[in-house]
């Protein structure tokens, strides 16, 4: 599939890189011993470290870097048993030290790599370049008062993985592919929980364009992109606003740019022109990061399996299409939830329940999976009434409405309706002749060659049983009736 | 002055031990002593009414039989460290009204052995400097005078008020820190044991950092012996602090047996530079026959990469600073000076609020950390530490300890040696080396310059020995009967 | 290597400290004169020699992943030149 852009003066390739931030999940922040929940009232997850005290001093959280390991070896990569913290020195007012500890040169995760499944059912492999330890910055509010920039530290030293893919991204539907399928190992995973409403989880697009077979053009950074739609969208716009410039035989400013998500557009950030300069020198307080090989070892033993192999073992162990296996692994949740809905059943019944009206009910009523009104157990009973007959498919959609409802079990629902399936041939067989009576007409007509009717009858007999007439039984004996 | 002032401080703590008098006492004699003295202008703040509190404390613990390790003994603090609810500045005007909500582990070991705090001393600013003139609180008087010159001296620095007021009898001991050698070289300055341990034996948690590799809490005090209990108390691990040494604290005072037969006193070629004085070539050579008297054996060695330490720190220290001064931007403590964008705040604000030597140093720090020269600079000096760390380490096969003189000048006076950044830098070329290194030395006064001024002799340690390092001074210090004392 | 006054102005903006005009000159005669004299290093041999990482030779400690500081926001606050609402105040930043 071409990716190419077909622009005034010929094809243009775009190239896109993305640095992801995602916060890993702990209790503590990386270097300090402060909170690190989302959401408290400003400046009270401080610690006199993260506030840059004087006199303060860092101590690395020994849960951080297993997090940091662990998204490495999900990632397939290399992991650096000798890493080093480097300081990143530059003045802002949501950095209170005036330099982040970071890692430059020697980072604690190597090279690695992500399949992405396309739409189209290509698959593509993205390349990790690496993974580092970082802290995160504090927050800046400018819009709380007219003069005056408002700074909260809450988050001034929770701990940071940034991981960079090898700019071999080329367009922004696999860059949002991208984005969904490192989401959903880092979910997996534990090590981050990719909430990017709340900024666990940003984006910076490195983005580029090129002739096809050209070298690289230069590059522009959209920094802080917090949702996968929004990373598509700026992608898309900073294409077009750099092959429009090329072809007009403009050239691209290597800078740093917003994306504003009102207007749709990326704008460049006003300075920081003069500060690319970090002056990058190993933290003088810290030591350098040694891992036991043993240790790292048995977290790869102990990892949690991935998306990629789960939706493997899904295809394999229960039949399921590739497209469906990819819709029930994006959630680790909901795999699950599947798997003890499949367990001894018809593994294609399940999956299109899941998937089709369970899924369906939790967008309407906006719930999550852990929280859905019908559990895996209960959803596995309903469709055992389905697969032995007691109710039709037709009427357990009313029944599972119901249990969405009340909450109550498909048993007790199908009982206290009396929604069981008329599998007797005798009160279907009555029913049948009550309809043919009534409508003798049509009857003849039928006999004559019109075919269409035959649903009519159907229906007709349907509403006679109250929706209880087991389909299959139903269109044996009508058929018969009819044939004469 | 009190008799109770001219105690040393084991005198003192044994003194209170067997209740011959008062921690109150004492500590009234000590803040009397200190008010008679501000001439000096050793202290920046004094905390007299904290102090008798504490005595009062100290007293009731002693009349129970509980007293800690230093119970009732005041101490002077150098304002570098952060001591909970006082006034706490580095003497800089960018520290102005800064009260930390918290204590430095140095001197919180301190209080919780029971002693006194008498007040913050003063420093050059963020200890960068070598005689305690770039103090924002002006500089401090050397107790010493040039014999029949009435001048005011310096008294070292960048410790220059914690040795003054040890000197001059305002205190009992008092705490320092040496980054190239500002612990070691006021003590030489002011006739006073100035020493700093193995790099890790004492926290740096809370203490106002300037290097960080580099900086060594310490005591200074008027014996060899009592720097050795200081210290005691001072050192130990600290899960704070990532480079606190994991190892234990060894009873330092039980090394200082007068015994040092059999070891090996390594006397490094090197140290005999050009142009050296000769009354402290002389004093460097009485300082190998009394080692020698004392039965150890004095071995020539060879510290090849000497003359480039002091260029070596002054490449990595800065850059060091430069990095660690960069919180100081009047956002979350400090002066503010408005400005009409948050940068013009910065600039302002760091303009106004450092003084002229520590801006020299922020400036090159930068600079050797820049773009294009990191590698020409700044890795290239770490490559030489390691080279001057191996040098010592070769040393050590072949010597027990080593003896060179601890400065190549007595105290000079104020507004002297102002030429040139790089005349005040020379001060430390002795004492810069260990720091490098990291390795315990100790400065002991040994004798007196034409002038009249303390001399100052100077023992360095393997890692992680102080205890021969100790013994050795202690031999010094006893051969050298220093009993010479300060005009003021 | 001579610092001239360009150099020491940007050297001044990256580490953000206001250095009038009249002051470039002599603090670049300054600079100048402590790098020329640091210059001596380069007679010094450093091939195949790594550069010092840490005095310490010692395995980095870490700690425990618990909540054990932060919640004192005065504390945090206390020694603030601007304060407000809870936040640190400084001049607007417009990005």
């Amino acid at each position: 599939m071409s990716n190419l852009i077909e622009g005034r003066t010929g094809p243009w390739e775009v190239v896109i890189g993305l640095e992801t931030h995602a916060q890993i999940v702990s209790e503590a922040k990386l270097f300090s011993g402060a909170a690190t929940a989302f959401g408290a009232e400003p400046n009270t997850q401080v610690s006199t470290v993260d506030a840059a005290f004087p006199g303060m001093l860092p101590v690395i959280n020994r849960h951080c870097v297993e997090q940091a390991v662990k998204t490495g070896l999900g990632l397939n990569a290399r992991i650096n048993l000798v890493s080093v913290f480097d300081r990143k020195n530059y003045f802002y007012a949501d950095l209170p030290a005036g330099y982040q500890i970071s890692q430059y040169k020697s980072p604690v995760v190597g090279k690695g790599e992500i399949e992405l499944d396309m739409p189209d059912g290509e698959t593509r492999r993205i390349g990790i370049t690496r993974l580092h330890l970082e802290q995160d910055a504090g927050k800046s509010l400018h819009d709380q008062h007219p003069t005056m920039t408002y700074v909260d530290l809450n988050r001034a030293g929770v701990a940071l993985m940034e991981i960079v893919s090898e700019p071999d991204i080329r367009s922004a539907e696999e860059a949002g592919v991208y984005v969904r399928k490192l989401r959903s190992i880092l979910r997996y995973l534990g090590t981050c929980d990719g909430n990017m409403e709340e900024g666990s989880l940003r984006c910076d697009c490195n983005v580029s364009v090129r002739r096809p077979g050209g070298a690289l053009g230069t590059r522009a950074e959209i920094k802080n992109v917090n949702s996968v739609r929004f990373v598509m969208q700026a992608i898309e716009y900073e294409t077009r606003r750099q092959i429009a410039i090329l072809e007009d035989g403009g050239s691209i400013v290597q800078e740093t740019r917003l994306y504003d998500s009102h207007r749709g557009e990326t704008r460049s950030m006003r300075s920081k022109e003069n500060d690319f300069d970090y002056r990058y020198f190993p933290d003088p307080d810290l030591l350098p990061l040694e891992l036991d090989a043993a240790w790292v070892e048995s977290l790869k033993r102990d990892l949690p399996e991935l998306p990629d192999a789960k939706k493997a073992r899904l295809v394999a162990d229960y039949g399921l299409s590739p497209y469906d296996a990819d819709v029930l692994v994006a959630e680790k949740s909901h795999a699950d939830y599947f798997e003890a809905v499949a367990r001894g059943r018809d593994a294609k019944l399940a999956a299109n329940w899941v998937t089709g009206d369970l899924f369906g009910a939790l967008n309407k009523i906006g719930a999550a999976i852990e929280t859905s009104p019908v559990s895996a157990a209960a959803l596995g009973d309903l469709l055992d009434l389905i697969q032995d007959n007691t109710i039709s498919g037709r009427i357990a959609k009313d029944v599972f409405a119901a249990m969405l409802e009340t909450g109550k079990s498909a048993g007790t629902i199908v009982a206290e309706r009396g929604l069981r399936q008329v599998t007797d041939a005798g009160p279907i067989e009555a029913a049948i002749d009550t309809v043919l009576a009534g409508n003798a007409d049509k009857v003849a007509e039928y006999r004559a060659g019109k075919d269409k009717l035959y649903g009519f009858f159907v229906g007709q007999v349907m509403k006679e049983t109250g929706g209880k007439a087991n389909p299959a039984l139903l269109n044996d004996l009508l058929r018969k009736k009819l044939a004469g | 002055m009190s008799a109770l002032t001219r105690l040393t401080l084991v005198e003192a703590r044994d003194g209170l031990r067997a209740r011959q008098f008062s921690a109150r006492e004492l500590t009234a004699a000590h803040l009397d002593a200190m008010a008679a003295a501000r001439s000096l202008n050793a202290f920046v703040t004094e905390t007299p009414e904290h102090a008798l509190a504490q005595a009062a404390a100290s007293d009731a613990r002693l009349a129970r039989g509980e007293g800690g390790a230093l119970d009732g003994v005041p101490l002077a603090i150098k304002d570098l460290f952060c001591t909970k609810d006082i006034l706490t500045t580095a003497c800089s005007r960018i520290l102005d009204g800064f009260i930390p909500p918290y204590e430095s582990t140095v001197t919180a070991k301190l209080w919780d052995a029971g002693a006194v705090m008498l007040g913050k001393t003063s420093l050059d600013e963020f200890a960068m400097g070598s005689s305690n003139a770039t103090s924002c609180y002006g500089p401090v008087e050397n107790p010493w005078r040039r014999r029949g010159d009435n001048r005011p001296l310096v008294p070292g620095g960048s410790s220059g008020g914690s040795a003054a007021a040890v000197a001059a009898r305002l205190a009992l001991g008092a705490t320092g820190t040496d980054t190239g050698g500002s612990i070691r070289q006021p003590a030489s300055f002011c006739g006073v044991v100035g020493m700093k341990p193995t790099y890790g034996r004492c926290s740096r948690w809370g203490v106002i950092a300037f290097a960080s590799s580099l900086d060594h809490p310490g005591p200074i005090t008027r014996t060899v012996r009592d720097a050795a209990l200081m210290l005691q108390t001072m050192a130990g691990h600290d899960p704070k602090d990532a480079t606190s040494a994991p190892i234990s604290v060894p009873d330092f005072a039980a090394s200082l047996t007068g015994d040092i037969r059999g070891l090996r006193i390594g006397i490094p070629q090197e140290y005999r530079v050009d142009g050296m004085p000769h009354e402290i070539e002389a004093l460097w050579r009485r300082g190998v026959e009394w080692i020698r008297d004392a039965g150890a054996e004095p071995v020539e060695i060879s510290l090849p990469m000497t003359k480039y330490a002091l260029a070596t720190y002054y490449i990595i220290a800065p850059a060091e600073a430069s990095s660690n001064l960069a919180r100081y931007d009047g956002v979350r403590f400090g002066l503010r000076v408005p400005g009409d964008s948050l940068d013009a705040m910065y600039e302002n604000t760091r303009a106004a609020g450092f003084g002229a030597e520590v801006k020299r140093r922020i400036l090159i720090g930068t600079y050797v950390l820049s773009a294009g020269y990191y590698d020409a600079y700044y890795v290239r000096a770490q490559k030489i530490r390691t080279l001057i760390a191996r040098d010592f380490q070769e040393a050590f096969t072949r010597c027990d300890a080593i003896l060179t003189p601890t400065t190549p000048s007595p105290a000079f006076a104020l507004g002297e040696k102002q030429d040139d950044p790089i005349t005040m830098y020379l001060n430390d070329v002795f004492t810069v080396p260990a720091d490098l290194a990291g390795l315990p030395a100790i400065s002991v006064p040994a004798g007196l310059s034409d002038d009249g001024l303390p001399l100052g002799l100077h023992v360095i340690g393997r890692a992680f020995d102080e205890e021969t390092m100790f013994r050795v001074a202690g031999a010094i210090e006893s051969a050298a009967a220093f009993t010479a004392e300060p005009q003021r | 290597m001579a610092l001239d006054k360009t150099i020491v102005a940007r050297i001044a903006t990256l580490a953000r400290i206001k250095v009038p005009d009249r002051d470039l000159e002599s603090l670049a005669g300054e600079l100048t004169q402590i790098m020329t004299w640091i210059e001596q290093l380069n007679e010094v041999d450093v091939t195949d020699v790594e550069p010092m990482t840490s005095v310490v030779h010692q395995t980095m400690p870490m700690r425990a992943d618990k909540v054990t500081d932060g919640g004192d926001r005065d504390a945090i606050l206390k020694n603030a030149p601007q304060a407000a609402r809870g936040f640190f105040a400084v001049p607007k930043v417009v990005e």
